[in-house]
């Protein structure tokens, strides 16, 4: 192959889709296999107009059926690959993923969001939370989920999930939604080639003299061996847990009323944060960047001493579940949404953060 | 034993390829299933190509392919072996790929996944076994069962009206531009093995050219699922499946 010159380090004006999309071949992707949905299409788009001339391989499957099942054989075969959709897509990939984490291959995708459920709308929403979190696919698995808040983190998490899913054999998920996707900003991109590779000894590349077959399966009939397979599988999302937390916090150090979002819905409270302590209230935001795993042990820990939380999410309520497991009934945990492709405003969250405000009032009184 | 002793003392003029595990196969007396493995796995070693091949294995009685095919092998979701196998393929363009998989994996469940690859000419190998029915599963309805065919859920026999036609997924795939090489084929008589050997050397052959992909039916035997005996089988296969999966090629390089 004709040599080509890696791309240096570069700040950019981009979408956070074409961010995305731009930071997967700068981190060495060997493959893609997509199908086009709004809203996040530019990401294949702009994947066949560049990697044709740089390096790796794109390809538009027939669905996001045959998509993930390509991901599953490419990964298989010791590639380091990717594919995207939004939610309708990424609820037919479930099949593939379940097997995908039952064969421990590493791989990455991203779910830009958009409202549900059904067809639903292409606006952004964050209803696809307990899919990305708690399995969606069936049987016991997990993904290791990134929730990005912003264009740069759109790309530096699509090298943060290859490097994780590779380091864990595990799949993980960028979960995004349609207005992170759509966004323009400044992204500073890493240099092309910074992420090492290797051909890992368990992929299907064609069985050398000096070894037995390698074989990529999720089929283990005899029950004693499925259960092993299970105590293995959580036993890696044990560690991940203890390892990879990852979280920011927002005027946390003498927060009493502390707001719990995260990506798009975490950019808004953000705001929240700063109109509250114009009008006296102590608040903070934790914004976890992964979703699984999730910060329990930090948000336990702020319980201690927080007045209430406010979980704030695009959805029906939908992380405060893991809030409340996290506080423990250590104090209060109120939410608010909205659904459909609605953006909360911050005035609308601080009504609420009000509301809250007095009747804590009320009750230490 | 005994019988082991004596063949010591003679001339060995001929063995399973190494290609072949030593497991005993799991499949049921008289099915075409262990001849295709066998013949595929004797290709792969005439060849030379064993370190070159990674093979996809379906969902179906043929689920543990890997268990006996000594080469590098995934094992797919049921019906998706032909985008298993696009994922490795289009990694690693150099090597040989091929899928295993049955009617009902291949011409039901997996329909979509099979006309996509041969259209977009993947350069793999499909291997496409046949017996009308659902195997793995205790013996169900196929897309390829024939008409009036009695099955666990056609238990008053195949009424296309309420059921449909068998399909004829090789008559179909022959049309599409991708597929460079078509045939049916079976193994149910020395003669037809034969054939059937020389298709599948074939299909491993043109994955060197990379001009598409290569399809091979083979219209195979289950006297589990048809419920008669395997010697029955083979007149029941000739009767039945014959006339409507006549054998032959479909696709010839340059013929066609």
């Amino acid at each position: 192959m004709e040599k080509r010159e890696l791309k240096p380090r570069e700040v950019k004006l981009m979408k956070g889709n074409e961010a995305l999309a731009e930071a997967a071949i700068r981190a060495g992707m060997d493959g893609y296999f997509g199908y086009p949905i709004t809203p996040q299409s530019e990401i294949l788009e702009y994947l066949t107009v560049e990697v044709p001339h740089r390096s790796g391989v794109v390809l538009q499957a027939e669905s996001e059926v045959a998509a993930i099942n390509m991901i599953y054989g490419a990964a298989g075969a010791g590639g380091r690959v990717m594919t995207t959709s939004s939610s309708p897509g990424i609820s037919l990939m479930q099949e593939g993923l379940s097997y995908i984490a039952s064969a421990e291959l590493p791989c990455l995708l991203a779910n830009i969001n958009r409202g549900g459920p059904g067809l639903g709308t292409i606006q952004p929403s964050q209803g696809d939370y307990f899919q990305a979190v708690k399995g969606g696919g069936h049987g016991d698995y997990r993904l290791i989920v990134l929730a990005p808040a912003s264009v740069q983190e759109m790309a530096d998490f699509v090298f943060l999930g290859f490097e994780l899913a590779e380091k864990y054999r595990n799949p993980a998920m960028i979960l995004a939604d349609g207005a992170l996707g759509q966004m323009m900003e400044k992204v500073d991109l890493r240099a092309e080639g910074s992420l090492p590779k290797t051909v890992p000894p368990w992929a299907t590349t064609g069985k050398p003299k000096e070894r037995g077959p390698n074989v990529i399966t999720s089929l283990h009939i005899q029950s004693e061996k499925m259960e092993e397979i299970n105590l293995h599988l959580q036993a890696k999302y044990k560690t991940i847990m203890e390892n990879e937390v990852r979280y920011e916090e927002y005027q946390i150090e003498d927060a009493e009323y502390i707001l719990v979002a995260y990506g798009l819905s975490a950019r808004i409270v953000r705001k929240t944060v700063d109109l509250a302590r114009e009008k006296g209230i102590k608040a903070g935001l934790l914004r976890p960047q992964t979703l699984f795993p999730f910060p329990y042990e930090r948000i336990n820990q702020l319980a201690g001493h927080a007045k209430a939380f406010l979980d704030v999410e695009m959805n029906s309520g939908q992380m405060v579940e893991d809030v409340r497991l996290a506080v423990n009934g250590k104090t209060e945990v109120f939410f608010k949404g909205r659904m459909g492709g609605i953006i909360p405003t911050p005035e609308e969250i601080l009504e609420v953060l009000e509301q809250i405000e007095e009747k804590s009032a009320a009750l230490q009184d | 034993m005994e019988d082991n002793t004596v063949l010591e003392d003679l001339e060995l003029v001929y063995e399973k390829p190494h290609t072949l595990s030593d497991t005993a196969f799991h499949y049921c007396p008289g099915c075409g299933h262990g001849v295709a493995h066998r013949l595929i796995m004797e290709v792969v070693e005439e060849m030379g190509i064993e370190e070159q091949t990674i093979g996809v294995a379906p969902v179906g009685c043929s689920v543990f392919a890997y268990h006996y095919m000594m080469v590098d092998m995934q094992e797919a979701a049921h019906g998706r072996a032909c985008a298993v196998a696009t994922g490795i393929r289009r990694l690693l363009p150099e090597k040989y790929v091929f899928t295993y998989q049955g009617d009902g994996d291949l011409a039901a469940i997996g329909t979509a996944e099979t006309i996509h690859t041969v259209n977009r000419g993947e350069n793999i190998a499909i291997f496409f076994i046949n017996n009308a029915i659902y195997g793995m599963t205790g013996g169900q309805m196929a897309p390829t069962t024939l008409c009036h065919q009695i099955t666990s859920t056609s238990p008053y026999g195949r009424e296309v009206e309420a059921m449909g036609h068998p399909l004829k997924m090789t008559d179909l795939v022959a049309h599409l531009p991708g597929a460079y090489y078509v045939t049916r084929q079976a193994v149910h008589t020395p003669n037809a093995v034969r054939k059937c050997k020389k298709a599948i050397r074939n299909a491993f052959e043109y994955q060197k050219l990379h001009k598409g992909t290569s399809f091979v039916e083979i219209v195979s035997n289950c006297p589990s699922g048809w419920r008669v005996n395997p010697a029955d089988s083979i007149k029941w296969l000739e009767d039945n499946m014959l006339p409507m999966y006549p054998l032959g090629d479909l696709k010839v390089p340059g013929k066609n």
